[in-house]
């Protein structure tokens, strides 16, 4: 078991708890740990391309921990969406960390801004190779503590104020994952996400598993930021440093939507009991109340953090049409989305290092002294809007023709207005930094340093390249849903001898002999 | 023994909502923590509840306990009492901070100025 490949798995999670440890060892010496951290962030991201090219070439890959077979040990998983998750996320820390050289200041360094950043990208990681749902809890535990620490390593008082109200709203939402896992344990006497793929098609729909699938859905609703669970994230996220926010933003909410699609494809279907209306109707109210609250604010970072939630009502659309070509379209808009918006975020930094201020009606003047921030402030925003050839067209066309195809009208109908609302948002950012005359007359034009401009370079040419070549990319989206539609890849990596299945509900008392069994 | 546990679990579950619905930091961290211990309490208990039996393999033993939810609920303790910690660490600062326990204490224009630190 122990080839390369299966072992090219755990990288992507070794790396960064070994950065952070090793990070933290050198408390003392700021200059070390960014040092130490980007070269560490170098390794993640080859590691992660590596994983991406060994799944795509050879299918679905999985790791058994400490050789016990599954389902008894606990399981890593990469496919094709895991895989292209990890991959992305990789090139988002690489961006990130470049930019957090300039924008973290040393007094934030020395409250472990590097530990704990790279504690992160370990749970990230984590939650998105696991193979076993109660793993997933502890990940999210991971990211939950790691993100609260990054929350206020500017400790003032908005920033306390900001990290209690994501700390209170995300413990509770994992309190209800807990209790669904209890229920799911219950009902199947299996946490192994594989085994349970084998286990829940035989079995019946009984109340406790519909309110296990249902405590899912408003677990991963919170972590999301759906409506109408999403108080806590425009309250926390623009509090933070530019750099932390538009790590926050890129990857934090798209754990929670991934989450929600490995439980609804490989777990619970989309069809019956009524799910399938409720995060339509969920995903619709969360694309407008989104891009409305997005529409009356006046700070670049309070408007970012809105549309963060009106663009993940875009993503459950998919998962609430759930055809193929639906889903497809939503796993190309995850990955669309982490690029875009992280780079909004690392704009918004970059307007607000230019202007002086996050407050739009005081800046202005900026395309005169910034012309080529103009530019690379027009790629991600008319992506995010979904204007051709940009990767956000292609993201929206495919979520929105799949629901013509399925005559979901209304939806595509919301969809498409969201899109000019969003449109609408962003030309107010470009207009009043921008366009407009300054408000404040300055003779030297402040710089933006270069650390601040390489990382949107980059994140704006992926963007690009995902627009102008979308077709491979779309290409490995359909690969990707193909495997979460019909998860036999998945159960067959990590059973690759396809043991004999389980009977249903072998929780009872007598299941340890199963467990003795495999041990000898 | 079942009855026990369920209406065990349902008190610590309401206490735990009536608190969390309070407007005030600490009762929500209270009311946080009574959620945490009913949902470990009904994790050990979707392990099937079975007296006096042993939870390892045994050949002379007709009848288990399931240990698995145990390691689950140990593990789930063990991640809930960092976190409390953590919580009331943060909430104790921002009480120092503002001297006010209120969750919605600093809505809107204030949070703006805090963050020219």
């Amino acid at each position: 078991m122990a080839d390369a490949a299966t072992l090219l798995v755990l990288w992507p999670v070794l790396i960064p708890i070994a950065t952070a440890a090793l990070t933290a060892a050198l408390w003392r010496s700021p200059a070390a740990q960014r040092w130490v951290g980007m070269a560490s962030l170098m390794l993640l991201l080859a590691a992660s391309l590596a994983l991406t090219y060994v799944v795509a070439t050879e299918g679905v890959v999985a790791k058994q921990f400490g050789d016990w077979a599954a389902p008894f040990g606990i399981t890593f998983v990469a496919d094709p969406l895991s895989a292209a998750m990890i991959a992305i996320s990789g090139v988002l820390a690489f961006a990130v960390g470049i930019f957090a050289l300039s924008d973290i200041r040393p007094r934030h360094e020395r409250n472990g801004f590097h530990p704990l950043f790279h504690g992160l990208m370990a749970g990230v990681n984590g939650a998105f190779l696991t193979g076993d749902i109660f793993n997933l809890y502890v990940w999210f535990e991971v990211m939950l503590i790691t993100t609260l620490g990054l929350l206020v390593v500017q400790r003032g008082r908005a920033q306390i104020d900001g990290a209690l109200k994501y700390a209170a709203m995300n413990l509770f939402g994992t309190i209800l994952f807990l209790i669904a896992v209890a229920l799911l344990y219950g009902a199947t006497g299996t946490l192994n996400m594989a085994d349970l793929a084998r286990i829940l098609p035989g079995m019946e729909m009984s109340p406790g598993l519909t309110a296990s699938a249902l405590l899912f859905l408003a677990a991963f609703g919170i972590k999301a930021g759906v409506f109408p669970l999403f108080f806590w994230l425009p309250a926390s996220y623009h509090t933070a440093p530019i750099a932390i926010a538009a790590l926050f933003a890129g990857l934090l909410t798209k754990v929670g939507v991934y989450a929600a699609f490995r439980v609804f494809t490989l777990l619970f279907e989309m069809e019956g009991g009524g799910l399938r209306e409720i995060v339509a109707v969920v995903a619709a109210l969360t694309m407008i109340t989104g891009v409305f609250g997005a529409a009356i604010q006046w700070n670049v970072r309070r408007i970012l953090s809105f549309h963060i939630i009106s663009q993940i009502g875009y993503m459950l659309m998919g998962l609430a049409i759930a055809t193929p070509v639906a889903i497809a379209g939503a796993v190309f808009y995850i990955v669309h989305h982490i690029i875009v918006k992280a780079n909004l975020f690392l704009l918004a930094g970059a307007i607000r290092k230019a202007a002086g201020t996050d407050d739009l009606r005081k800046a202005g003047g900026l395309l005169k002294s910034h012309p080529w921030l103009a530019v690379l402030f027009l790629i991600p925003a008319l992506s995010l809007a979904g204007l051709p050839p940009l990767s956000g067209f292609w993201a929206k066309f495919l979520v929105i023709d799949a629901s013509l195809r399925e005559e979901v009208w209304w939806l595509a109908a919301v969809a498409l207005l969201v899109g000019a609302l969003t449109l609408f948002s962003m030309s107010k950012i470009w207009m009043e930094a921008f366009w407009k005359k300054p408000v404040l007359v300055r003779a030297t034009p402040r710089r933006v340093p270069v650390a601040f401009v390489a990382p949107i370079v980059l994140l704006g040419a992926v963007t690009l390249t995902i627009g102008l070549f979308a077709d491979p990319f779309v290409e490995y989206a359909r690969t990707a849903t193909a495997v979460l539609v019909d998860p036999a890849d998945y159960i067959a990596a990590v059973f690759p001898e396809e043991g004999p299945v389980q009977a249903a509900g072998t929780a009872y008392p007598g299941t340890a002999n199963h467990s003795q069994g495999a041990v000898e | 023994m079942e009855l026990l546990l369920a209406s065990g679990i349902g008190v610590l579950t309401a206490a735990g909502i009536y608190l969390v619905c309070r407007a005030q930091t600490f009762p929500v961290i209270i009311g946080l923590a009574f959620l945490t211990y009913a949902v470990n309490v009904f994790l050990f208990a979707m392990g099937r509840l079975a007296i006096d039996a042993p939870p390892i393999y045994d050949a002379a033993v007709k009848t288990y306990t399931d240990p698995l939810p145990q390691a689950l609920v140990l593990t789930a303790i063990v991640i809930s009492f960092g976190m409390t910690a953590l919580i009331v660490v943060l909430a104790l600062r921002g009480f120092l901070e503002s001297g006010d326990d209120g969750v919605q204490a600093n809505e809107g224009g204030e949070s703006e100025g805090g963050r020219t630190s």
